[in-house]
Formats: C-alpha cells, sequence, structure tokens
C-alpha cells in the first residue's frame, strides 16, 4: 500500500521548560526535539500494514523548520522510505492553516492510507488529521485503538467515554491514531545508517490563512503542594477532616 | 526524571545526525530492555541471555564492521557511543558486547580467510552464534606471551591443549577464538588464533563463581584436552603476541567509552538524589560537601568526553595507536571508579541497595580497572613509550 | 447582540453532561455580546426530541433535533455536514462543541467545511468585539496558552468539566430539522456502540478520581482502589502507565500523557510514584491526596496532602472513613 505518514517535531515534554523573552513561546535552549508521541504510534502502524500486507511505500510528510530533518530521519531510519519536508517556520499554531498545506502536498497521489497521530504533544490540538480529511474530501476515523484492513475496506475501533465504538469505512481514507494500537519500534543501527541514503524532498508550504493565534503563553501557578497529613492509617481521619473542612471536595 | 546523559560541554555538536540517533536510540533500548532487569540479574548472579536477540537486531554486536558481513558499518565515535550507553546499563552487558565484537569478530574479520569471515561473521552479527576470547591463563594474566596452551599440528589439522580463564561468554559461547602456541613454549612468535567451536570434544566450560564483581556476566575457565581441529581451523593471517594484543586494542577502545557511561550513569543519580533529599531542612545538594563531589564528578566525565571524541576520530582517520589507547582505558576506568564510589558515598545509606546502580557500578568497575591490561599494566605501556624503557 | 450556537451531544437517546456544558457556553458568550439566541443542535435516533427541551433549561433559546434512525449512533459525514450547514445559515458569531471523544472527531471537520479557526479543548473563554480570547493547556498541560481567534464563527472546543453547566432557564422552542447529508450516503459508518461496565463512571466526568500504580503489587490489589471509588459513589478509577502496560487495567484507564487528561474536584493517587509522564493527565485536578510508603516519592511534592505509610493498611481506613461520612450526608 502507499501510505503517507504526518509527522511533527515537538519538544519533548519530559524537560524542563521556560517561556521565552517574547511571552509566547518556548525557551529553546535547552529543548530536545521528537517526532510527537502519536505520530511515533502512526508510523509504527503504517509500516507493519506493508509488513503485512506486502511491499508498498511509506512516504513521512513533516511540516516546519530546517531542523525537522533530523526528526525525519528517524522516521526513515525506523523504515520508512523517503521524506517530504514542507518548510515553515514558525509553524502556526492554526491546525486549519497547516492543513491547507499538507492537504496540497498530499492531492493526487495516489495514497491508500494517510495517517496522522490522534494529537500532538505541543499543541494538544488534535485538528490537523479531520481538517485534512476534510479538504481533501475523504473519509476520516480519528482516534483509533484497533484497525484491520482487507479488500479495500477498513475496520477500526474508538474508544469513547465508557463505551468502545467500531467503524468501517472504504480506501483511500484518512486516519488518526491513538495508544495501544502498536508501540514504535526502535530504530536498529543499519537502520539508521540507511536512513543516510534514503531521499528527504524540501519545498515550501503553501499555508492556509492563520485565524487562531497565540497571544500568550504561561506556566501554571506553582502547585503549593508537599503537606504530609500523617504516616499510616492513623493519618486517615485528620485526612479526611481536611477535605471535608478545608479543601470542601467531601 | 529521565536518563538525558550528561554534556557540559556541549559534546553533541560535534557529533553528526549519525553518531546522535545512534547513541539515542542504544540509550532508548537500554532504558526499556535493560534497566528493569539488571538489578535483579546482577544479585542473582547471572547474564540476562534473553536479551542477546534483541541487542543482535538493534545492530550492536560487531557495529564498526562492514555492511558486506552483515554488520552495521558505524564509524568509530559511533561504536564508542554505543559502548558508553550499554555500560551506563551494566558493565558486564557492555563485557558481553566488547567480546562479541572486539574479541571474537574482529579477529575473524582482520585474520581469517574469507570463507571464515563468510561463514562467522553473519552469524555472530545476529546472535546466532556467541563467541569468547581465550588468551589469558590461570599462570598468565598481564604477560600473555608466556602462555602455555599448545596447538599441535597433526596430519588431519590440530589439537590444542591448556586451561584459560576468565573467559568473559565462555560457558554460553558457541565458537571460541582460543590463542595457542604452535611452537615451543617460550616462543611467542609461535603464538597463532585458532576458530574453535565449543561443542567439540575436549572443550569444557566452567562458571566461575563467588564473584562479587560482574556478577551480570558470564565469567569462565576453559578446559582443552586434546581438542581435534580441522586444518582450516586456524587463523590464517594471525602470528605472534601482536595478534591478540590488536584485538585488545578494540576492545580497550571501547572500554574508554563505557567507563564514561558508567560514571555519567552514577553522576546523574546522584545529582537527581542531591536534588531531592532533604537534610537538615535542605537538599543535600546545597551543602558544599556534596557539591565538590559533584563538581570534581563533572569535571573528571567532561575530560574523559573529549579524550574519547578525539581518539575516536583518530582511529577513524586510521593513526590510532595502542598507546594512545592505553591513555583513555587507563584514565577513564580510574576516574569512572571514583566517580562510582563517591557517588555511592552521596547516597548515603540507599547506595548500598541494589534498585540505586552506584555501588553495582563501583563493584564492576573493579574488574574493569584490572582487566584488559591492568591500570598500572597501561602505566607501565606509557612510561615504555615516552621514556624508551621497558619496565614490566 | 451576536447569535452562538452549541452542539449538544445525545448518547443513548439522552443529552450528555457535556450537552448542557456547551449550551452553557453559548448562552455566556450570547449575553456577553449583548444577549443574542442561543440555538442547540441535537442529532440522534428516534425520540430524541422528547428529551431536546432539557437544553432550554440550560440557555437555549432554540432546539434543533434532526431524528433519523440511521443516526441512532454517531456519523461524522452527517453530523458535521449538519452542524456546518446550520452554522453558516444561522450567521453565528461562535459556535461551542464539547471536546468529548465525539465532539474531538467532530469539531474540526465543522471547521474545515466552514474554513474558520477552532480552539480546541478550552478551558476558559471571553468574548470581545474583535476576537474570541480562550485558554488552552499544551505541552501536556505543563503551561496554558491564550489562544486569539478571529474570523466568524468562532469555534471551540470545551474540555468536559472546565466549563460548568448553569442552569439559566429559557423557553427553548424545539423545531425538527433534516440532517444537511442523506445518512446512506455515509462512507464511514459506526455499525456497533459496546458500553463498558456500566457502574463505572466515565474519568472524564467524575468529581472524584482514585488512581493505583505499581504500588499495588498485584492486579487483584486493584479492588482496595476500587471499594475507595465505590465509598465515594461519585469517582471514576484510573490507573497509570505501568500498570497498564502490565495489563492489570485497561488502557482506556491510563491517565497520563498519553492517556486520559482529567480535572477533577479530587484526584487520589494510591501507590503511585509521580513520573512525570503520568502527572501530565492530572496535574490541573483541584485537590490532590497521595498515599505511598516512599515519602521521597514525587508525588508528594505536587500533592495537596499526602499520608506516608503502607498502601494497604492506610487505604481500607479511608475506605471505611469515606463511607462514614458518606452516610452522614
Amino acid at each position: 500500500m502507499k501510505i503517507a505518514v504526518c509527522l511533527k517535531r515537538v519538544p519533548d515534554t519530559e524537560m524542563r521548560f521556560a517561556v521565552a523573552p517574547d511571552g509566547k513561546s518556548l525557551d529553546a535552549s535547552g529543548l530536545k526535539f521528537d517526532i510527537s508521541d502519536f505520530d511515533g504510534y502512526a508510523v509504527e502502524v503504517a509500516l507493519r500494514l506493508n509488513e503485512q500486507h506486502g511491499p508498498g511505500e511509506v512516504v513521512a510528510v513533516a511540516l516546519g523548520p530546517d531542523a525537522l530533518q533530523e526528526t525525519l530521519r528517524k522516521a526513515l531510519s525506523m523504515g520508512v522510505d523517503r521524506g517530504v519536508h514542507l518548510k515553515a517556520d514558525p509553524v502556526p499554531f492554526d491546525g486549519l492553516s497547516i492543513a491547507h498545506a499538507l492537504a496540497a502536498e498530499l492531492k493526487d497521489q495516489g495514497f491508500d492510507l494517510i495517517l496522522f497521530g490522534r494529537v500532538a504533544t505541543d499543541t494538544g490540538n488534535g485538528t490537523v488529521g479531520p481538517m485534512t480529511a476534510a479538504l481533501l474530501g475523504l473519509p476520516c476515523v480519528t482516534a483509533i485503538s484497533k484497525l484491520d484492513l482487507s479488500g479495500g475496506q477498513g475496520t477500526a475501533q474508538r474508544e469513547l467515554e465508557g463505551a468502545t465504538e467500531t467503524v468501517t469505512f472504504p480506501l483511500p481514507a484518512v486516519l488518526t491514531i491513538d495508544e495501544g494500537i502498536a508501540r514504535p519500534r526502535l530504530p536498529s543501527l543499519k537502520g539508521i545508517m540507511a536512513a543516510k541514503k534514503k531521499p528527504v524532498e524540501s519545498k515550501s508550504a503553501a499555508l492556509g490563512t492563520v485565524q487562531l493565534t497565540v497571544d500568550k503563553l504561561e506556566l501554571p501557578p506553582e502547585r503549593t503542594g508537599g503537606r504530609i497529613v500523617g504516616e499510616g492509617p492513623d493519618a486517615v481521619p485528620e485526612l479526611v477532616r481536611l477535605l471535608h473542612d478545608e479543601a470542601k471536595v467531601l | 526524571m529521565a536518563y538525558t546523559g550528561v554534556d557540559f560541554y556541549h559534546m553533541d555538536g560535534l557529533l553528526s545526525e549519525e553518531e546522535r540517533a545512534v547513541r539515542d536510540t542504544v540509550r532508548a533500548w537500554v532504558d526499556e530492555h535493560l534497566m528493569p532487569i539488571i538489578g535483579e540479574c546482577y544479585i542473582e548472579g547471572r547474564f540476562p541471555k534473553q536479551i542477546i536477540p534483541g541487542l543482535a537486531e538493534l545492530g550492536v554486536l560487531g557495529a564498526n564492521l562492514p555492511e558486506e558481513y552483515g554488520c552495521a558499518g558505524l564509524n568509530n565515535v559511533a561504536y564508542g557511543l554505543i559502548m558508553q550507553e550499554l555500560e551506563r546499563g551494566d558493565s558486564g552487558i557492555r563485557s558481553f558486547a566488547s567480546v562479541q565484537g572486539a574479541l571474537v569478530m574482529y579477529p575473524i574479520y582482520s585474520m581469517g580467510s574469507d570463507e571464515q569471515k563468510q561463514h562467522w561473521l553473519p552469524r555472530l552479527a545476529q546472535g546466532k552464534e556467541i563467541g569468547c576470547f581465550g588468551l589469558t591463563e590461570p599462570d598468565f594474566g598481564s604477560n600473555p606471551s608466556g602462555m602455555i596452551t599448545t596447538a599441535k599440528e597433526t596430519k588431519d589439522g590440530w589439537v590444542l591443549n591448556g586451561v584459560k580463564m576468565w573467559i568473559t561468554n565462555g560457558s554460553q559461547a558457541t565458537v571460541a577464538i582460543i590463542w595457542a602456541k604452535t611452537g615451543a613454549v617460550d616462543d611467542p612468535k609461535s603464538i597463532r588464533g585458532f576458530i574453535v567451536p565449543t561443542a567439540t570434544k575436549g572443550y569444557t566450560a566452567k562458571d566461575q563463581k563467588g564473584k562479587l564483581s560482574l556478577r551480570a556476566s558470564d565469567t569462565s575457565e576453559i578446559h582443552l584436552e586434546d581438542v581435534r581441529l580441522p586444518k582450516d581451523a586456524i587463523l590464517p593471517k594471525s602470528g605472534g603476541i601482536k595478534s591478540p594484543l590488536s584485538c585488545l586494542t578494540q576492545a580497550r577502545y571501547g572500554i574508554s567509552w563505557g567507563a564514561i557511561g558508567a560514571a555519567m550513569a552514577c553522576y546523574d543519580e546522584a545529582l537527581q538524589y542531591a536534588r531531592q533529599r532533604i537534610m537538615f531542612g535542605k537538599p543535600i545538594g546545597a551543602t558544599q560537601i556534596q557539591q565538590v563531589r559533584l563538581a570534581d564528578m563533572l569535571a573528571e566525565i567532561t575530560k574523559a568526553q573529549l579524550l574519547c571524541h578525539q581518539l575516536g576520530r583518530l582511529k577513524d582517520a586510521g593513526t590510532m595507536t595502542p598507546q594512545q589507547v592505553s591513555l583513555a582505558k587507563r584514565n577513564n576506568v580510574s576516574m569512572a571508579c571514583d566517580i562510582a564510589r563517591e557517588a555511592r558515598r552521596l547516597l548515603g545509606a540507599n547506595g548500598i541497595l541494589a534498585e540505586y546502580h552506584s555501588m553495582r557500578h563501583m563493584a564492576n568497575l573493579e574488574s574493569v580497572y584490572t582487566y584488559e591490561g591492568t591500570h598500572d599494566m597501561h602505566s607501565l605501556i606509557l612510561g615504555q613509550e615516552v621514556t624508551g624503557h621497558a619496565a614490566f | 447582540m451576536a447569535d452562538c450556537f452549541a452542539f449538544a451531544e445525545f448518547r443513548a437517546g439522552a443529552p450528555r453532561k457535556v450537552a448542557f456544558e456547551t449550551v452553557s457556553a453559548a448562552r455566556k458568550a450570547a449575553d456577553a455580546t449583548g444577549g443574542g439566541t442561543v440555538t442547540a443542535l441535537c442529532i440522534g435516533g428516534a425520540g430524541i426530541a422528547a428529551r431536546a427541551g432539557e437544553l432550554g433549561r440550560y440557555g437555549a433559546d432554540r432546539v434543533l433535533v434532526v431524528e433519523h434512525p440511521d443516526l441512532a449512533r454517531y456519523s461524522p459525514e452527517v453530523f458535521a455536514a449538519t452542524a456546518a450547514a446550520r452554522l453558516k445559515t444561522g450567521a453565528c458569531r461562535a459556535g461551542f462543541f464539547s471536546a468529548s471523544a465525539e465532539g474531538r472527531d467532530l469539531a474540526p471537520r465543522v471547521a474545515a467545511a466552514l474554513n474558520v479557526g477552532l480552539a480546541s479543548d478550552v478551558t476558559s473563554f471571553e468574548v470581545t468585539p474583535e476576537a474570541l480570547i480562550a485558554r488552552h493547556p499544551v505541552y501536556v498541560g505543563k503551561a496554558i496558552a491564550t489562544l486569539r481567534l478571529t474570523g466568524t464563527p468562532a469555534l471551540v472546543s470545551l474540555r468536559p468539566g472546565a466549563v460548568t453547566a448553569v442552569e439559566q432557564a429559557r423557553s427553548a422552542q424545539v423545531e425538527s430539522a433534516r440532517p444537511a447529508l442523506d445518512p446512506a450516503a455515509a462512507q464511514v459508518k459506526v455499525t456497533d456502540l459496546v458500553q463498558r461496565a456500566a457502574t463505572r463512571m466515565d474519568l472524564g466526568e467524575a468529581p472524584v478520581v482514585v488512581s493505583g500504580g505499581r504500588g499495588l503489587k498485584a492486579a487483584e490489589n486493584f479492588k482496595l482502589v476500587e471499594d475507595l471509588a465505590a465509598a465515594f459513589g461519585n469517582a471514576a478509577v484510573g490507573a497509570t502507565r505501568a500498570v497498564t502496560d502490565d495489563g492489570w487495567r485497561p488502557s482506556s484507564d491510563q491517565i497520563g500523557q498519553t492517556g486520559r487528561l482529567v480535572s477533577p474536584a479530587l484526584y487520589v493517587a494510591v501507590g503511585i510514584s509521580g513520573a512525570i509522564q503520568h502527572l501530565a493527565g492530572m496535574r490541573t485536578a483541584k485537590v490532590i491526596v497521595a498515599i505511598n510508603r516512599d515519602k521521597d516519592a514525587p508525588i508528594f511534592k505536587l500533592a495537596d496532602y499526602g499520608i506516608v505509610g503502607d498502601l494497604f493498611e492506610v487505604v481500607p481506613r479511608l475506605t471505611e472513613a469515606i463511607k462514614r461520612i458518606r452516610s452522614e450526608q
């Protein structure tokens, strides 16, 4: 199958960070970057589908600054065949603007599947996937946790609150991938070496109008935690009293 | 907090994208597959054999040997980074990879026939064959030239007799590279290398028990009693003590990097602990004595990193000398021993528990200080190099 | 005077709590701009009209009801086309969806159809003459972004529970409407919907969440956590990634960076050390309680109240105490 995976280069959220002087973005010093978690699952799904269903092609598409070439190389070292870098710096917060650029790139390329992660771990928007599908006029299923394909049709499962939904759809389709479907493989060292020789095409991104912007970025107020009420089961009455009288959550 | 290494002088900026990717990949692999089990393996005194297929698939075995033999074909800085990250996990695991790559695959690659290379290298890279290196003997450690294991030529091939000791992977190996004298026992020029499948009659291996160091590693005695080998078991291009020593140079190069990994792990553990552990109302990291410890550790790690980086570039340029490796191995292992010990002390009582890593590293590094040329031997190698006098 | 729109999510024929939240939000937005008409749209199977009037209690002036036997379950294309059509013809200033599982699927499609921006997973908002300003947690909750939405309609999806449903009754005019797309033409079809254990409250809706981690030592010991949750009466049960990876709990129970992000009034962490990726999922809870035998566990730094001790002794005691307090309430 010919599969496109759209991925995003995001800061590693395990690091400590600070807000940049402009008050709207993160201070880039000391940040490490990687493929957004859910996009990593999408890459893994694409690779496994081609391992299962016979030889095909997996293309990674990413929109962002030049530094994202290293992120594309990671996908290539996992086994993706080629990469497309849509140049944009900075990356707009508005998912629709990004979706326009992706749709322009992906149109008429004969992809059987276009995969996204359910949500990017930096913006937390979760909009680019379904928006791109809408612009391409393709069927779309979001947040899938299970996937089966056969004969040009797909069946997927989605987790709702307290329920599981089963969905069928025809190919070609756009899917966004949730956790639980596949753990991304670590690249092998041979994969890292092979990635050097795989093609990465770079072009400017045809972004749509930006209608959603960031006015301010703030760190949440520090929780003043750290109060140990007591030790062992004998501390329970005091805890309950505090929850009732002080915190008023009982 | 997740382990992110130590990079005070921004060494990452000197690495290529691939070298960083290799380092990050092995680090992530160690986090996922080794860290959860190593404390238990160490206490139980067993090498975690189940990780061998994963290590092989990752491509770390013989990683700096060419792709045509099924290896990753990485440069030597990348190879060093692999050893660094494996040893951040445990010296015993890095020892496994050092033996397989530098002491078994390397001699076959540099001294073997085409048939031997085609047959053994891909299988060793895939972990389908496990190798060990038989040089050291009960009475010949620092002085391997004095070995008394013999290989007598017969009409059909060779017959080997002797005992080797302190052999990493000795019991689990399917193939052994055995060094033996084909001539008189006082003739080191007659030392040749032999590929010995361990299932051959007369080869027995015995686990050396009672170790207080490198417990998550297979260390064995090997007995060779009339081990008969075909003619083509010999490594044709081997000859003299320089043959096994050239393998040791490869391994020592990797160990120089590996020791930094262990030191980084101990420093990171000590630093996290110093930030969190409260005593007398403040973190112990706010006290002068612990800050001096941490500053000393950071300086030694940074120096060692720069040392190895240049050593790796020299090796890739083809100009690295064994004496340059001696300097690095000696310095880096010694500083790592000190860092592990000081980290253990900073951790206080908690530092004696296996759930913390420093004391395990501290114990392991004593073996690393002693093997692959003891610290003292490397002092004399350097002394001879600069003065011209051999003081062995 | 600006008219506003709310998508009111129904499931199994009844409005979900999040439906009242979106209507309340639309009411707030309309009132903030001089008072306009709030139109709520609900789509579902036959019979939902009977419950549609309830949306008036939360401020809807008009409720459009699309009933169709093939729409008893969600149909992304039909729902999106219908909502988009109504937003367009309604000349709305702002449109509100829930960032529920369904809403997160629906809202972006509507935004793309109308070619307008969407602020998703919003925790608070204001409407000004020039823009809609919304706050939204980013970097898995480690920072808060203040967003500016320009263009009309300004579309917002609300984090469930972040905006309270406020009763401010209007006599809503309920009208029947047709889907903008023939359901038979839909390519994506929901063929099944399986409710999980009905006794369990959903993590996103429960005011109290009790979570368990590795400290529980074995899957069977989760009974302690479930008993405590049952004692509260309005609690859901969560888990850390460690225990869902090990299969002790379903992955849908995982709270954390790549799992559920929850903001309950009370979060009780049992035998959880406090790995960063877990904290990302619950740090916005109003009150956090931690029970752990390791006094150096990172969770204690975040918790408002902590008990250092053996959870196997502490939790049953706490369960008894909560039962007692509940019976007195």
